[in-house]
């Protein structure tokens, strides 16, 4: 089974909402317009065409754009030896989508550490729990409105967390002909006033 | 000498010359505490490597009585916090720091458990003087052992100035 008859097949059984992206460097992106159907798709690829691993699961965060967040999911077929990337969104009014544990017992760290992170959540997830920071912490730093040298809060057990001192930073390289405009500057991620 | 009238020595006794030291308690136990420090590695990154080196035959810390490395800290008297903590792991520091018995003493090795070195960032405290009394402070990233045991012997020499006596009656 070639790639193209699984798009083929798969268009035909999810209608008006898989959009197919131009193929890039050889890989393929898809992309769910109904990101309710994501564990239906998943599930499909998994038991109807080989794809036996999922590799990743990552979010982006297009802060000032609607729908505002986007999940990436990357599936791999050991079987036949090809990627394909699904893409969805999420908007910051229904930040939910269903979750991947039920096809793919991987996808349980994954989606905790998105939900650590960004705060998305996936219905139906047997754990969802902070995984990297603390249990109790109030945001999600990956946010683009979170700032980089963080919030102050309160953790309990006697300790806080407050922002780090930037000292004009961070300090950000662009890209230049001399090395000596390449230094890194201080740079706001605020526009000046 | 002195004798009593049987021709008793009472005063002197010839038997025990030149085994008696005359001192003060502070400096008795002072000497006892900072040539006996027990530490608790507190490694959370690379500095812990250069701990562990600090501890090895090349430089050799039980040179200075601090080689007998504890893993409770109920049995350490010294926490060298060796590298980042982040603000998860400062839970975990400070709860450690607590269950160690007094008296005890803190070394921040190295850039980020002094300031947060690099790391300015929301995950990471910014330094571990936040949290706990700290006593020396080591520079580097990570420092060389050669640091690490000069800090030593900069607390060594703290906590020979320190009135431990008193410290105790309290």
């Amino acid at each position: 089974m070639t790639l193209k008859t699984v798009l083929e097949t798969l268009s035909a059984q999810f209608p008006d909402c898989l959009t197919l992206l131009p193929e890039f460097r050889g890989e393929t992106t898809l992309i769910l317009t109904n990101k309710n159907r994501i564990a239906d798709l998943a599930m499909q690829l998994k038991m109807q065409h080989g794809f036996d691993y999922l590799v990743d699961i990552s979010s982006i965060d297009n802060f000032g754009q609607e729908p505002r967040y986007e999940i990436v999911y990357e599936f791999y077929s050991y079987k036949n030896g090809y990627y394909l990337r699904v893409k969805t969104v999420v908007s910051e009014e229904d930040i939910q989508l269903p979750t991947l544990t039920t096809v793919y017992a991987t996808a349980n760290w994954h989606e905790r550490e998105i939900y650590d992170m960004m705060g998305i959540q996936f219905t139906g997830h047997p754990d969802l729990r902070r995984i990297l920071m603390w249990d109790g912490y109030p945001y999600f730093p990956l946010r683009k409105d979170f700032p980089l040298e963080g919030l102050s809060s309160e953790i309990p057990n006697g300790t806080f967390t407050a922002p780090a001192p930037m000292e004009g930073g961070p300090f950000v390289t662009e890209p230049a002909a001399h090395t000596s405009e390449r230094e890194p500057r201080s740079k706001s991620p605020l526009p000046q006033s | 000498m002195v004798h009593n009238r049987e021709n008793q020595v009472i005063g002197y006794n010839s038997k025990i010359e030149g085994n008696v030291v005359m001192t003060t308690m502070d400096a008795a136990i002072n000497w006892i505490h900072k040539n006996s420090l027990w530490p608790m590695p507190m490694g959370l990154a690379c500095c812990a490597i250069e701990l562990m080196a600090a501890a090895s035959s090349r430089f050799d810390i039980s040179r200075f009585g601090a080689e007998v490395m504890r893993f409770s800290p109920r049995q350490s008297d010294l926490l060298v916090v060796a590298g980042t903590v982040t603000y998860k792991m400062a839970l975990a520091v400070k709860r450690i720091y607590d269950q160690m018995p007094n008296p005890k003493w803190v070394i921040a090795m190295g850039a980020c458990a002094s300031s947060g070195g690099m790391y300015r960032s929301y995950a990471v405290l910014q330094g571990i003087d936040r949290l706990l009394p700290v006593d020396v402070y080591i520079s580097g990233c990570p420092p060389r052992p050669e640091a690490l045991l000069d800090g030593l012997m900069r607390l060594q020499s703290k906590i020979g100035t320190e009135r431990s006596f008193l410290a105790q009656k309290k």
